[in-house]
């Protein structure tokens, strides 16, 4: 079974240690033995949602807030840049979600 | 014993390089420092072909009193026994200033302009016949001596993090940092740029009151920094590995600090002052030019990191990446598997195996210390075999140390 980890125990979200796909996934770290749900595809070192994160709550891991969900998030999800928001840069929140490649520089 | 190998690595000695100011280095090098881009190709046909010998240099005609500390800091490290400089004859950096610096630490030096030995073929002729007799002088003073841990320095920079970087490699290192502090040796991390939304963790770990402040004054200076440039620093391969905010990213990039008492805040090329674990701050101070960003690059960051007096640099990469570095040997750590084996030829450590269950932390750490020793006894890391010497010397603006000093007083 694929896997992925959560660091702190106040996180509601986990790293992917696999490339996931929709099913179950191994949950291993501070709640080690458990299983998740993971509702769409996500690689490799992005993040899973533990559980439901409404609108404009934060985004914790590491126990630390590192973002600020900009719309709900669904448990088993990919959490990232299409739906989890910096709470400093705001020129990440318009990168392209899958390469992070910069949107608002020109080349021609 | 476990406990017996680890008592043996914590005692491990090795033959070093006494230098007459004192500093033990881990590796004998002559450094060749070029004062202009104009000379920048005589300086590398200087160095081409010939053993140990490495290259530094600045690129503007105007000088820089951060560029010209950096490079002092270079020409006296622990690792370098002799200096060459080279300029071209134009420029304000003035190479026989840097010789004189070198030679009055105990490092047999020389320096010559191009414009004066005829050109390109004779400055080329000129530096090798210098960087011969360097040596010469160099071998005539060598002295070795026994080295262990507490006479080492040990750097740490992550570039190409990952969402891997902030659960194993990073901690990995910040867990060999434990063992090196409490060994009683010197462990250096910067990046103060990669601190953000950490504020009160990093304060928390103040060996002092004082240093409270310190950290305070340098974790606000790299915020406002960040906002007046608008970049933070996080970039987007980070991204596309997992990281989605620069918060994120930075308690990853934290981990690398272990979880040791933070002694003080180091301006670049101030040497460490005691042993134990130092913060860098390499964000530029207020000036009327801004001189760019902060951490430009990765390579920016380990020169930085050397030139506090750190003989090797751990360099932690999710992703993977095929820089080195001159002067101390740059160590690649990785907390991805599958970077791992992907860049083999290129990591020198797969920290995943934590993540696999294979090792735990504090096994992972261990086996990390013996790799850090090997190094340190002669043992060269791969992007130090592989011939990787990426430098880089900006123009930024730092308030001397002694100013800096002054306004904390």
């Amino acid at each position: 079974m694929t896997r992925c980890f959560q660091i702190h125990a106040a996180d509601n979200v986990a790293t992917a240690l696999d490339d996931l796909v929709p099913g179950p996934v191994e949950l291993l770290g501070v709640t080690s033995g458990t299983q998740v749900q993971a509702i769409e595809a996500i690689q490799l070192g992005h993040k899973l949602a533990l559980r439901a994160i409404p609108e404009g709550e934060p985004v914790t891991k590491f126990g630390v807030p590192i973002g600020i969900a900009s719309s709900r998030i669904e448990p088993g999800s990919w959490v990232h840049l299409h739906n989890c928001h910096s709470q400093v840069d705001e020129r990440s929140s318009h990168l392209d979600v899958h390469t992070g490649a910069a949107k608002d520089t020109h080349y021609a | 014993m476990l406990e017996t190998t680890h008592d043996a690595l914590k005692n491990r000695t090795w033959q070093g390089f006494l230098r007459q100011d004192g500093r033990k280095g881990i590796r004998d090098l002559i450094l060749v420092i070029y004062t202009v881009e104009c000379a920048s190709f005589v300086a590398h046909g200087v160095a081409a072909g010939e053993d140990d010998v490495h290259v530094i240099g600045f690129g503007g005609c105007y000088d820089n009193e951060y560029a010209i500390r950096l490079m002092l800091a270079l020409a006296t490290h622990p690792n370098v026994g002799g200096c060459l400089a080279i300029g071209l004859g134009c420029e304000y950096t003035q190479p026989a200033k840097l010789a004189e610096v070198a030679e009055k630490s105990g490092r047999p030096s020389d320096w010559f302009y191009i414009q004066n030995e005829g050109g390109t073929k004779t400055g080329i002729e000129r530096g090798k016949a210098a960087v011969r007799a360097l040596r010469k002088k160099m071998d005539a003073q060598a002295q070795r001596v026994p080295m262990g841990w507490s006479d080492l320095i040990v750097g740490a920079e992550c570039g190409g993090s990952d969402g891997t970087s902030g659960l194993a490699g990073n901690p990995v290192v910040g867990r060999f940092y434990d063992y090196l502090v409490e060994q009683g040796g010197s462990a250096v991390f910067e990046e103060v740029v990669e601190m953000i939304g950490l504020k009160k963790i990093m304060l928390d770990r103040a060996a002092t009151p004082e240093v409270a402040k310190e950290l305070d004054a340098a974790y606000q200076k790299a915020e406002n920094y960040c906002k007046a440039v608008r970049q933070w620093s996080v970039s987007p391969g980070n991204f596309a590995g997992g990281l989605t905010s620069i918060e994120e990213k930075s308690m990853g990039a934290f981990a690398k600090s272990g979880s040791q008492p933070i002694q003080g805040v180091l301006r670049v090329a101030q040497p460490v002052p005691k042993p134990g674990l130092w913060l860098l701050d390499s964000v530029p101070d207020d000036h009327f030019m801004q001189f760019g960003y902060t951490n430009p690059n990765d390579t920016e960051g380990i020169m930085d990191l050397i030139a506090t007096g750190a003989q090797i640099v751990m360099f932690v990469t999710g992703r993977g990446s095929v820089i080195g570095s001159p002067v101390s040997p740059l160590i690649k750590v990785t907390g991805n598997s599958r970077t791992y084996s992907r860049m083999q030829d290129d990591m020198d450590f797969d920290a995943g195996v934590i993540l696999s269950g294979k090792r735990t932390l504090d096994e992972a750490a261990y086996d990390l210390m013996a790799m850090v020793g090997d190094v340190a006894a002669g043992q060269q890391s791969k992007p130090e075999s592989l011939g990787h010497r990426e430098y880089f010397v900006m123009y930024k603006h730092q308030n001397t140390p002694e100013l800096a000093a002054g306004c904390h007083a």
